[in-house]
């Protein structure tokens, strides 16, 4: 097999996966944080900082992955194939059944793929969008409840494609049973679904699991639950393979555990803890959903997160994507994809044109970090004052949509440490039923209420008129500039004016994460 | 009596094909089906039949009344 792999001027992988768990543990711990954005300690996971601030071995495995890497993300895609339907626990925050029009998109988040149609589908995909250097399988159901067509989908992949890094995301019942195969297939990302660590906690989150063939409930069921998971974490953290771990906040529920859940997974060596909100609606019949279980505000869960930093890794770009999500964090290319297009489609796999794109990247990371240089200057006239702004953006790091088209917007908080990403926020209103231009603004507005400006690429008269009402100032002119230099110029400016009693710095509200279907929290 | 899966509830999931100890599930059409003349309630292999044991969705595989007590 020719090797196809780009990254041929990189230390490589080491031939025996197993390493020294203190060794790991060691390494995790001098890596003080990827990211340092604006010195503002840890803040976003390979960042701009990049090779120099963790072993080598680690930057390797995470430059390129974009639920891995904050500032990857803004240039990486991946892909989830859904290849792996079965599951083998319940949550109460998932509904099998539900198959919501607007957002799946008929056809395509019902399909399931054989290992040979996923891995043409990978091949189709790479060709097409050569920044794709990211292939998960998240379900929709468990992918170890799943191993043979989970396992056959790594073997093809990785025969057809080597350079597409692989991974998984598990809810960590079966995991130890796997972690060796796991390992065999260099799967070296790995995504653990951890919500408790007590099982009088985890009983009113897992209505039951099947276990040795029967199906088990309440206490005993949560308790085989967290034990697997934290063996399984261990086992792969002995291995040196990367775990994320995803956990669900459920207010009232789990909420304040989740302090506890960080503790414990940081403990055995996770490289990332990724705290999402509990997206509920009656509508998405699950069982947080029907009996009325809110989701936190987004400012809830930023204290959360915030107080889980500490000397961990916290991820906050996590979309919540589709088990069969295709593009950048936050775009979905799928329907480009179904399984009708993709066998019409005639696939070779451009290895020297990925190569290409990839290093143009690099390039584009590069400069992206000489733009930082100086930024920091003058923001210590910012004293106590810190706010949070929203950014209109495509990707690339810079602000580059209209505030129109927005799907999303990119959340900074700005103070005397610099900027730093801190979240996004969703505005498109699939399954929200009838919407007009003035539903779809106050929508927005309610998303962002929290941010003191909105920056964009381009903007109408009326939208901006009514941001203004609403006490959020739209920035426009910043298009196509770098999102950190950007706004801390801005913020400079905004410091300014409160200096000189133009204006007068308030603290603003709470704004709402939207309630959209969760179909794999991936 | 052998069980039998309410169509409109079933999701595709293909976890109780793999289960079934005597191969009694397959798939058809836009969902999956026990073969009754098969099916033995997993009496001999499990103490739970493994289908409702594993299906995400309740009351979807259910006994099959319409049909008489058999020994396969």
């Amino acid at each position: 097999m020719t090797d196809l792999s780009f990254q041929d001027d990189q230390p490589g992988e080491p031939a025996d996966p197993v390493v020294d768990i203190s060794d790991v543990m060691q390494k995790l711990a001098e890596h003080k944080g990827c990211g340092t954005e604006g010195g503002s300690g840890k803040a976003s996971c390979g960042s701009s900082a990049g090779p120099a601030d963790m072993p080598a071995e680690i930057w390797e495995k995470v430059k390129n992955h974009p639920c891995y890497s904050e500032e990857a993300h803004h240039h990486y895609a991946r892909m989830h194939v859904a290849v792996a339907p079965a599951c083998n626990i319940q949550c109460n925050y998932c509904n099998r059944k539900y198959d919501c029009a607007n957002e799946s998109r008929p056809g395509v988040v019902s399909e399931r793929l054989t290992p040979e149609q996923a891995s043409k589908k990978v091949l189709a995909v790479a060709s097409t969008i050569p920044q794709m250097t990211v292939l998960g399988i998240a379900g929709p159901g468990d992918p170890l409840a799943n191993p043979a067509k989970t396992f056959e989908t790594f073997r093809l992949i990785s025969e057809v494609a080597p350079d597409i890094k692989l991974c998984l995301s598990t809810n960590g019942l079966a995991l130890p049973d796997w972690v060796d195969e796991i390992a065999k297939y260099k799967v070296d990302h790995v995504t653990i679904t951890i919500n408790m660590v007590d099982p009088e906690v985890g009983q009113h989150i897992y209505p039951w699991i099947f276990w040795e063939n029967k199906r088990l409930t309440g206490y005993e069921a949560a308790k085989i639950l967290t034990e697997r998971q934290m063996l399984g974490l261990e086992m792969l953290t002995e291995r040196g393979i990367l775990a994320k771990i995803n956990s669900v906040m459920i207010p009232g529920v789990n909420d304040k555990h989740l302090i506890e859940v960080n503790r414990a997974v940081k403990s055995r060596g996770a490289f990332l803890h990724n705290i999402m909100p509990l997206i509920s609606a009656p509508e998405h019949g699950t069982v947080f959903g029907l009996n009325g279980q809110r989701g936190p505000t987004a400012q809830e869960l930023k204290a959360l997160q915030d107080e889980c930093e500490g000397d961990m890794n916290m991820m906050r770009h996590c979309r919540q994507c589709r088990a069969d999500a295709v593009g950048l964090l936050g775009e979905d290319r799928s329907a480009e994809f179904t399984t009708e297009k993709i066998m019409a489609m005639d696939v070779g796999y451009d290895a020297e044109g990925r190569k290409a794109y990839q290093q143009a990247v690099e390039a584009e990371r590069q400069a992206k970090v000489a733009a930082k240089a100086g930024e920091l200057d003058g923001l210590e006239a910012a004293g106590d004052i810190g706010l949070l702004v929203a950014v209109a953006t495509k990707g690339h790091g810079v602000i580059n949509e209209h505030f129109g088209h927005a799907k999303e917007f990119q959340i900074y908080e700005l103070n005397a440490r610099g900027a730093k990403f801190v979240g996004h926020r969703r505005v498109d209103l699939y399954c929200q039923g009838g919407y007009g231009e003035e539903d779809s603004l106050d929508t927005i507005i309610k998303a962002i209420n929290d941010c003191h400006a909105v920056f964009v690429a381009k903007i109408g008269g009326c939208p901006k008129a009514d941001l203004s009402a609403a006490g959020i100032e739209p920035v426009d002119g910043y298009a196509h500039e770098y999102i950190e230099k950007s706004a801390l110029a801005w913020f400079k400016d905004y410091l300014a004016r409160v200096a000189s009693g133009e204006i007068v710095h308030a603290e603003r509200g709470d704004a709402a994460i939207r309630q959209g279907a969760l179909l794999q929290a991936g | 009596m052998p069980y039998r899966i309410v169509a409109s509830q079933c999701t595709n999931c293909t976890a109780c094909e793999a289960l079934c100890p005597n191969q009694a599930i397959s798939e058809a059409g836009n969902t999956f089906v026990i073969d009754p003349a098969k099916c033995t309630e997993c009496l001999g292999h499990f103490d739970d039949p493994q289908c409702v044991a594993i299906c995400p969705v309740d009351n979807t595989c259910v006994i099959d009344t319409r049909l008489p007590r058999s020994i396969p």
